[in-house]
């Protein structure tokens, strides 16, 4: 297979529109060659990740781009950065990491993209429609944009991005073009209760379990009552894209790709069927914790970035009690989200309860936790996933009502029994 | 999944000589590596604790957060990078990272795809070469001291 450009794309490599297209058209052109594409393609908007600072790489990148006159020519939104801009009382890093992080954060704002800081684009006003092409970048929204919205875009990584959205090109390949999309595994449930089906933690633990099962195929979950909410979707995908590489799932009856099982397999036999029980479901809860010490320190929710309806939960959750004094409880979200909640007065409510709002990052590689000692509880699988590596502490998974519960009392507690057979 | 009939399948092209690291399973490298040290993090990966840096890695395919990339591209830079990463398919967030630290630092680390049967082949400790058309052959000399 090879790789033909259009004269636009020539012209760029060749330096007609000047370095900064040069240097972006050639990282496209490689990135499609290494993944075999045969041609590129045209996008309508993009999400950036290479604003979050790794290091002194990432910001070379960008000033590279960016001091040769870089601008993007598709709208373009920003992923979460290393910093809470609305909230700097939270900053416990090294100052000169924070300059550098704000000075990658400004380099992007001055390329034209929107400094929109948050990992759950699809949940800001504007976002992707059915069947369009997308450069995106953050893996869980990578996995929302296809499989919830039936937009269409690769898992791109950092530095591809920002080169697709000054470009406006992307390599024509994987999960833009339709054979890439079909499912290949169907995952069906036996003898899970009703009970956990009908609650928002199965989905997180299901997602998890499928990352490890499909590793980066397109799965079709089948069997699940129709018309499952975004929320529960997101949670699934997050959590299939950290323990696994899924850049897109189906499931009959709740995603746009996915009438039927038919039509999410395309007409063809699946690859693989795998039937999941309440034991597999266990054993993968139990694989998103990594202590059985109950001495609650910290509670952290909203990775990915809580929705309103998810800060609304927590509100009706919490009712009028008060997180105990030894627990510091942190729910991380996007500005535009917060504004919301802002209006809705949930805000000082959440103040009131000892509720610490994060914002334009995330409290699993930002060090805003204070207290890594003692045992952290998320009800997200994808902060259970990587929060013990990025921060060293130790994590207890559980449902967004545990974690609201724990918090209360000052220890883990869990609901068990909804994890029983059916 | 590798073309029939086109590997090696160069997706980065360099050429590198270390000692080989076989990952029983795949690594996401961001969370699950740090550059300072070139050592693997994630606390769920039977190799925690291994060191990657000049290693010539081989994995079945790569995992998780798109930050990945950058994550290499920073360890190309810091040097805490492996050789070589050798896989049995494509991975365009490794592949990006490797094409950015060529792009900004002109530094190549070579990135290939290789039939099963021949990563099967690459144990752990065994010192080789991966040459710029993606062959990997033993390797008689010691790992180049870059």
């Amino acid at each position: 297979m090879t790789l033909r450009l259009e004269e636009r794309d020539e012209a760029r490599l060749a330096g007609v529109e000047g370095p900064a297209q040069q240097m972006a058209s050639r990282v496209v052109t490689r990135l499609a060659a290494a993944m075999g594409a045969d041609e590129l393609l045209d996008i309508t908007g993009a999400h950036i990740d290479s604003c979050l600072y790794h290091g002194q790489a990432v910001l070379d990148f960008a000033n590279r781009l960016a001091d040769a006159g870089a601008r993007v020519v598709v709208p373009t939104t920003l992923n979460v950065s290393s910093l809470d801009l609305l909230h700097p009382e939270h900053a416990r890093g090294d100052p000169e990491e924070a300059r550098l992080s704000r000075r990658l954060m400004e380099r992007f704002e001055e390329m034209g993209c929107r400094p929109t800081w948050t990992c759950a684009p699809y949940q800001l006003e504007v976002r992707p429609g059915f069947g369009e092409q997308i450069a995106w970048a953050e893996s869980n929204a990578i996995v929302f944009a296809n499989s919830v919205l039936g937009a269409r875009t690769n898992r791109y990584g950092d530095f591809a991005d920002i080169c697709c959205a000054v470009t406006g090109r992307a390599p024509a390949a994987g999960l833009h073009l339709d054979e890439h999309r079909r499912a290949t595994v169907v995952i069906r449930m036996d003898g899970v209760s009703v009970d956990l089906l009908d609650r928002d933690v199965f989905y997180p633990v299901l997602g998890g379990l499928i990352g490890r099962l499909v590793g980066k195929a397109v799965p079709v979950v089948d069997g699940l009552e129709p018309g499952v909410s975004e929320d529960r979707l997101k949670a699934l995908g997050a959590a299939s894209a950290s323990t696994g590489s899924v850049g897109m799932f189906h499931m009959v009856g709740s995603t746009p790709e996915a009438p039927t099982l038919e039509a999410a397999l395309a007409g063809h036999r699946p690859v693989e069927e795998v039937t999941v029980t309440a034991a597999d479901l266990r054993a993968a809860r139990d694989r998103l914790s990594t202590t059985t010490d109950d001495d609650l320190r910290t509670v952290s929710l909203g990775t990915p970035h809580y929705s309103v309806a998810e800060i609304g939960r927590l509100v009706e959750l919490l009712g009028d009690r008060r997180v105990h004094d030894g627990v510091a409880f942190f729910v991380s979200t996007g500005r535009d989200v917060l504004h919301e909640v802002e209006l809705r007065g949930w805000a000082d409510r959440l103040a009131d309860a000892g509720v610490s709002m994060v914002t334009d990052t995330c409290t699993y590689f930002t060090p805003i936790i204070q207290d890594v000692t003692g045992t952290a509880m998320t009800d997200s699988a994808k902060w259970a996933y990587y929060a013990p590596g990025n921060l060293g502490l130790e994590v207890v998974f559980g449902s967004t009502e545990d974690c609201v519960e724990s918090a209360i009392v000052g220890r883990v507690v869990r609901d068990e029994e909804i994890w029983a057979d059916a | 999944m590798p073309e029939q009939g086109s590997t090696p399948l160069v997706l980065v092209a360099g050429t590198a000589t270390g000692e080989v690291l076989r990952l029983d399973e795949p690594l996401s490298f961001w969370g699950g590596m740090e550059t300072v040290g070139g050592r693997i993090i994630d606390q769920r990966h039977p190799q925690v604790g291994e060191i990657v840096a000049g290693r010539v890695l081989v994995m079945p395919f790569g995992r998780g957060s798109s930050s990945g990339s950058s994550v290499i591209c920073e360890a190309v830079r810091a040097g805490t990078a492996p050789a070589a990463i050798l896989m049995a398919e494509r991975d365009d967030i490794i592949a990006l990272g490797a094409i950015a630290a060529d792009e900004v630092y002109g530094l190549l680390m070579p990135v290939v795809v290789l039939a099963q049967e021949e990563l099967d082949g690459l144990e752990t400790g065994a010192v080789v070469t991966v040459g710029v058309d993606g062959t990997v052959r033993a390797s008689d000399g010691a790992p180049d001291p870059a």
